[in-house]
């Protein structure tokens, strides 16, 4: 019993300060997504909800328009699948790294967001330290700081000392950085064009509640049209 | 929409989300080589759909109408401007996300 707990405190400890960066940006974030849900006129335990079953910052931003919007379930459910569809990169990344965790394997791909995945996808073990044990604390850690901070935000919406009128923005720049960043990545620019166009196309041909399933469409159609702009990508195939 | 359709909102997220972090472990194996459509996408995606998604943040902006997306475009200049000076994300979000509030508060 004691060598166990033992290693995992000692992984613990070793897994902490690799987290740091996201603790800051997780704690603002979430606090911002609590924030808003709060505002938008959901109780307290709304934005807690979101963060423990999602657990995916954008698409839990995003949930909070299409809560208010009316019920669209297949519209929401593939707005999630693409939303998301970024992980099923990561999920082939790791699959070497995530082999043989036993009973902490499904928690851990449970928690396999951007961030964790960002420090789990590069980072070294120091000796002695058990690798499963400290992914598992890694993706613990980073869930815990974004589910603190999404209560934090639903507890203190009501409390804010200012008039909270456009705080709504933060979605859309938390958005426009994202994009930015991607546009940066890649010096084709095709697929961010590609859905920049779609979605404009989409949302002149359809209402602001019901375009999303046809951009999406178009964006998919577009990227497969265009799939030698990249090359075809097969080289990251089980690497 | 009925509290009920909105638990049943999330739980339709939270399964698409699942789905995305399970499905490769569940169908691919390390020795295997994943089909390449699917490391495609994989690659390809991000950048569309952060595009749209920035779409549709602005989607009810009326540009014919009230303030003619006039804030809407400031802030987001602010936004991007802010995030090619310093990069730091959450700096860049509160610039923008200040503007923004700012104009709607002072201005329009």
């Amino acid at each position: 019993m004691n060598g166990k707990g033992g290693q995992a405190l000692t992984a613990l400890k070793a897994a902490f300060p690799h987290t740091i960066p996201i603790l800051t940006g997780f704690l603002v974030l979430g606090t911002a997504h609590g924030v808003l849900m709060k505002v938008a006129g959901f109780s307290w335990w709304w934005p807690l909800l979101t963060s423990v079953a999602i657990f995916g910052g954008s698409l839990e931003f995003v949930a909070t328009s299409l809560l208010q919007a009316p019920f669209a379930p297949l519209q929401s459910f593939l707005t999630g699948l693409l939303v998301q569809a970024r992980h099923l990169f990561y999920g082939i990344a790791m699959l070497d790294r995530y082999r043989s965790m036993g009973r902490k394997k499904p928690v851990m791909i449970f928690e396999l967001c951007d961030e964790t995945f960002s420090i789990n996808c590069t980072v070294d073990v120091p000796e002695g330290v058990d690798r499963g044990l400290f992914m598992f604390f890694v993706g613990l850690l980073d869930q815990s700081y974004w589910v603190a901070g999404s209560l934090l935000g639903g507890l203190l919406g009501d409390f804010l000392p200012f008039d909270t009128t456009g705080m709504d923005f933060a979605m859309t720049a938390m958005f426009v950085v994202i994009a930015l960043e991607q546009w940066l990545k890649d010096d084709r620019h095709f697929s961010a064009l590609s859905g920049l166009f779609c979605s404009l196309a989409a949302l002149l041909a359809f209402e602001p509640d019901s375009f999303l399933i046809p951009a999406m469409i178009l964006i998919l159609a577009a990227l497969l049209l265009g799939r030698r702009v990249y090359g075809d990508g097969g080289e990251e195939a089980g690497s | 929409m009925s509290t009920r359709e909105q638990l049943l909102t999330v739980a339709l997220l939270a399964i698409a989300t699942m789905l995305t972090r399970f499905l490769p472990f569940a169908v691919f194996s390390s020795g295997k080589p994943v089909p390449r459509i699917v490391s495609y996408l994989g690659k390809a995606l991000p950048p569309a759909i952060f595009s749209m998604l920035v779409v549709y943040c602005l989607r009810s902006v009326d540009i014919l109408a009230g303030s003619h997306g006039i804030p809407e475009l400031l802030a987001v200049s602010v936004t991007a401007g802010v995030h090619l000076l310093k990069r730091q994300t959450l700096l860049s979000i509160i610039a923008g996300t200040a503007c923004y509030m700012l104009l709607l508060q002072l201005v329009f």
